[in-house]
């Protein structure tokens, strides 16, 4: 039954990524976008880790995309034309970011499978609730997780400056 | 593991619960204009039945009836695809809110609720993110530019009072000890009501509750007199009527939430519901859905004694006034909390 929803949702989420990048049109590529992460939250949800699963739709499909849509919205970004041909430059270029991709994309998958296959079964099921995030969070975690927050703050007051240096 | 009769119970719960919400919002539709007669020296519409009580009736076949419009500017499919991205999410809320003390059957325990996620809170708030959604894309899909202004307001105008509201839940939170609602009423009945521990944290709830779910006087996202309709001006018929629903389930919703952080939810006061059986549960389910009429009541008082917030008003309100007030809220809590502990 899991398995079977897994490949489901893993589907919609391939689909959903393929529509976001193949689009020509901005708005459906973040709609599409948002369904992604919809599917992903699904996913976490299989795992049992409600907690990140909520807030994937919580911060990513409810706060961050909202923002693109407006963004894109108040832009008016018209849909992309399509190009009678692709310059020469430009194919090689693709061609060395697809190379890239796929190496990360293989480094990853190999790095995931490892700890999936080392680490100790009954410690998987632990992660992913509030409890035990929040406790990493405020005592292993503490440095990291100040100084994000610290950036956060400062990326914050920069743009504030930068958009209100005019008035 | 699951067996027929929770499958069954669960079933028979997501059926009457969508029962409920939809009973509540055609009493809450008819309540609304009698009440706005009422109030302004009018009849308000008695026609249809006795009192007028089957005017929402009439009019949902109106909606059916009529032609469904489909302008030609529209982006085609965001603007059939707008409304049920808002209903959706308005429905499933209701799910993991507790409607009353567990029911004791054939020596089972029911618990009175949809789904007991042990993250409900974060539930709610997530769902009503998502609605944006559907006023948003509904806004900019109809190509004109009223509903485009009430769509791009919608989406500033949730983000910003998300804050506020969030910030007066965690207040509850943290004197709960549990993300889950049932724990929040069941930690209200242990000792009393939130509203008298943190009636600042009520407020900002109640505020941020009215800009949430649309409603004057933060109904800057329809306001129609700068904006005809907002979002939903170039829709019609069935599709009208389904903005139209998740306005009310939202605000049921709204009110269902209210009164599980800060009412005691399904909470008698002076009664012991568990020592009543089975009276109890059926008198706990009466005492949730009185306190939820009575916030919906409250919704249409305001709605016809307040005059709507400017933009730049509704703003300020949230970023420098709630904002603020919450984090206060947050702060004395936990000292309070460290000084008792």
């Amino acid at each position: 039954m899991t398995s079977i929803l897994f490949y489901i949702f893993a589907v919609f989420v391939l689909g959903a990524g393929l529509f976001v990048v193949l689009n020509r049109n901005p708005i459906y590529s973040v709609v599409g976008l948002v369904f992604a992460f919809m599917n992903l939250a699904a996913m976490y949800f299989l795992l049992e880790a409600y907690f990140i699963g909520i807030l994937q739709v919580l911060i990513y499909a409810g706060a961050i995309m909202v923002l693109f849509l407006f963004v894109v919205m108040l832009l008016n970004v018209q849909p992309d034309k399509p190009r009678p041909g692709l310059v020469h430059l430009d194919r090689w270029w693709y061609a060395l970011m697809a190379l890239v991709f796929v190496g990360v994309f293989l480094v990853l998958v190999g790095e995931g499978t490892r700890m999936l296959l080392t680490s100790p079964a009954g410690e998987a099921i632990q992660t992913g609730n509030v409890a035990s995030v929040g406790e990493a969070l405020f005592t292993q975690y503490l440095l990291p997780f100040e100084i994000a927050s610290l950036l956060l703050t400062v990326a914050l007051v920069g743009t504030v400056f930068l958009a209100k240096r005019k008035v | 593991m699951m067996d027929t009769f929770d499958l069954l119970a669960i079933l028979i719960k997501v059926v009457a619960v969508f029962a409920i919400i939809l009973v509540l919002i055609i009493a809450s539709i008819i309540a609304e204009r009698r009440v706005a007669g009422f109030m302004q020296y009018r009849l308000g519409p008695n026609r249809v039945g006795p009192l007028g009580f089957f005017q929402p009736f009439a009019d949902a076949l109106k909606f059916l009836l009529k032609e469904d419009i489909i302008p030609d500017q529209v982006n085609r499919p965001l603007y059939l695809l707008a409304p049920v991205i808002t209903m959706i999410p308005a429905f499933m809320t209701f799910a993991v809110i507790p409607f009353g003390a567990p029911l004791e059957i054939a020596g089972r325990t029911v618990a009175l609720q949809v789904a007991d996620l042990n993250i409900g809170v974060l539930y709610i708030l997530a769902l009503t993110s998502v609605g944006v959604y559907g006023l948003v894309l509904a806004g900019w899909s109809s190509g004109s530019k009223y509903p485009l202004l009430g769509g791009l307001r919608s989406s500033a105008q949730l983000i910003s009072y998300e804050l506020a509201m969030g910030l007066a839940i965690i207040g509850i939170i943290m004197i709960s000890g549990g993300l889950t609602l049932t724990e929040i009423v069941a930690h209200q009945q242990a000792t009393s009501w939130n509203f008298w521990k943190q009636p600042l944290a009520a407020l900002i709830f109640l505020v941020a509750m009215y800009a949430e779910t649309n409603r004057l006087p933060f109904d800057l996202t329809e306001a129609e007199q700068e904006l005809v309709g907002g979002y939903h001006t170039e829709y019609s018929s069935f599709k009208f009527m389904m903005f139209f629903m998740s306005e009310y389930s939202n605000m049921i919703t709204a009110s269902a939430f209210m009164v599980c952080l800060f009412f005691g939810g399904w909470d008698i006061p002076f009664v012991d519901e568990a020592a009543l059986g089975n009276l109890g549960v059926i008198l706990s389910v009466l005492a949730f859905f009185a306190k939820v009429v009575g916030f919906l009541f409250l919704y249409i008082l305001v709605r016809w004694t307040l005059p709507r917030f400017r933009y730049d008003q509704l703003m300020r309100l949230g970023w420098k006034v709630l904002l603020p007030l919450g984090l206060l809220n947050v702060f004395v809590v936990g000292l309070w909390m460290a000084v008792t502990a």
